[in-house]
């Protein structure tokens, strides 16, 4: 039982970007994409407990939730479109990667506002739920909610396009896609909130998977992975940087001996090689 | 896919003649790209008359419908294939006319 909670767990951190990318790119709509991605996981819930995990647990749920989108469509009384996608069959997984490039670059589009494409790119490309993100930035569920829906359509009416951004424009675009990421760090590393433990873990933990999400789909680019291993580099002092009495403590007064600090600093060494 | 570009501005001073000048010749390359559909400037806000026909009687009233500092000068319409392209558009043409334009869509009709 175990097991499979914690199979739904991974292929939900492994696989949700991508069954959403897909989805996008194939219904062209955000909206449809995220609600049949979100059906696909509560139908696994449901059935692999009983059923078994898959095999190929990210195929499962592609073929699942494009099932979902379908339904949906017929619902509407989309015919037309339902026998458009109907005739596609879904593709193979990890061929495409850069579906997910073009995901996150949609939700961090600078036509949209800060506030909306770090909600955007944590509920499309990292997975996490209308409260969580709320929870996340300390706002009401139903303004995040908003907020959300409102990006969607805006990213609909005005044709934001679901494509990378050109050439000349990949330097502007990837340093708002970190902005996005560094914002969400920066909020974990030292909550603005009194109501909050002053270092929010499951924050900076998300924006290091992004993080890495990002530098595994964009190896060559240097911007990426410094953010990555400044990252690293920070993340690696969260255990010293609080003391037993839960006060912050300052950078001269941490342990710098301290195991927890040793060991992803060289992960950081072992990144930037690999960037060279 | 149309667009809107408004053209905001808080001031009744016409663009200096380089600036004319400097739309003219956007304004040729849009046609020259298939990118125009139409476009113009408009007089002050003071020369507007609101008018409402939906009681028995029409009722003109004399003045824009909203006094405000800031208010439309001109505007464009464009067609572009999407929001990337017309964002590049509305910068070069709030470039040419010195002023800062609001970038909205058409609704588009479902048939």
């Amino acid at each position: 039982m175990t097991d499979v909670r914690q199979a739904i767990t991974e292929a939900h951190r492994e696989e949700w970007a991508r069954v959403v990318a897909t989805l996008t790119r194939r219904f062209r709509d955000l909206d449809i994409a995220e609600e049949a991605a979100a059906e696909a996981f509560a139908a696994a819930v449901g059935r692999w407990p009983t059923d078994g995990v898959p095999p190929n647990p990210g195929a499962w749920l592609m073929l699942s939730a494009n099932r979902k989108a379908i339904d949906r469509l017929r619902r509407e009384n989309k015919p037309k479109e339902v026998e458009m996608f109907h005739d596609e069959p879904p593709e193979a997984l990890g061929a495409i990667d850069d579906e997910r490039l073009r995901l996150i670059f949609t939700c961090c589009h600078p036509a949209l506002a800060m506030e909306t494409r770090v909600a955007l790119t944590l509920r499309m490309v990292g997975g996490l739920t209308v409260p969580e993100i709320a929870r996340g930035f300390l706002v009401q569920e139903d303004a995040m909610g908003q907020r959300i829906t409102r990006a969607k359509a805006k990213i609909k009416a005005a044709r934001i396009p679901y494509q990378l951004p050109s050439a000349d424009d990949l330097a502007a675009r990837v340093s708002g896609v970190l902005a996005v990421l560094f914002l969400v760090f920066n909020e974990g590393y030292l909550a603005t909130s009194p109501d909050t433990a002053p270092i929010r873990h499951e924050l900076t933990a998300e924006a290091l998977r992004l993080a890495r999400l990002i530098r595994a789909l964009m190896p060559e680019d240097g911007e990426v992975a410094g953010l990555l291993a400044l990252m690293l580099l920070t993340e690696a002092r969260r255990a010293v940087r609080v003391s037993a009495t839960g006060e912050l403590v300052t950078l001269g007064k941490q342990d710098r001996g301290a195991k927890k600090f040793a060991v992803p600093t060289n992960r950081v060494a072992d990144q930037e090689q690999k960037s060279r | 896919m149309q667009y809107m570009v408004s053209v905001v501005a808080d001031g009744t001073e016409l663009a200096p003649p380089g600036e004319m000048a400097a739309i003219r010749a956007f304004n040729q390359r849009l046609q020259a790209q298939g990118y125009w559909v139409f476009a113009n400037g408009l007089a002050e806000p003071s020369t507007a008359t609101v008018v409402d026909g939906r009681g028995e009687e029409p009722v003109f009233t004399d003045g824009p419908f909203l006094e405000s500092k800031e208010f439309l000068a001109g505007f464009w319409v464009i067609e572009a294939p999407n929001l990337d392209v017309a964002l590049k558009l509305a910068a070069e043409g709030s470039k040419v006319c010195n002023r800062k334009v609001e970038l909205r869509p058409f609704n588009v009709l479902k048939e």
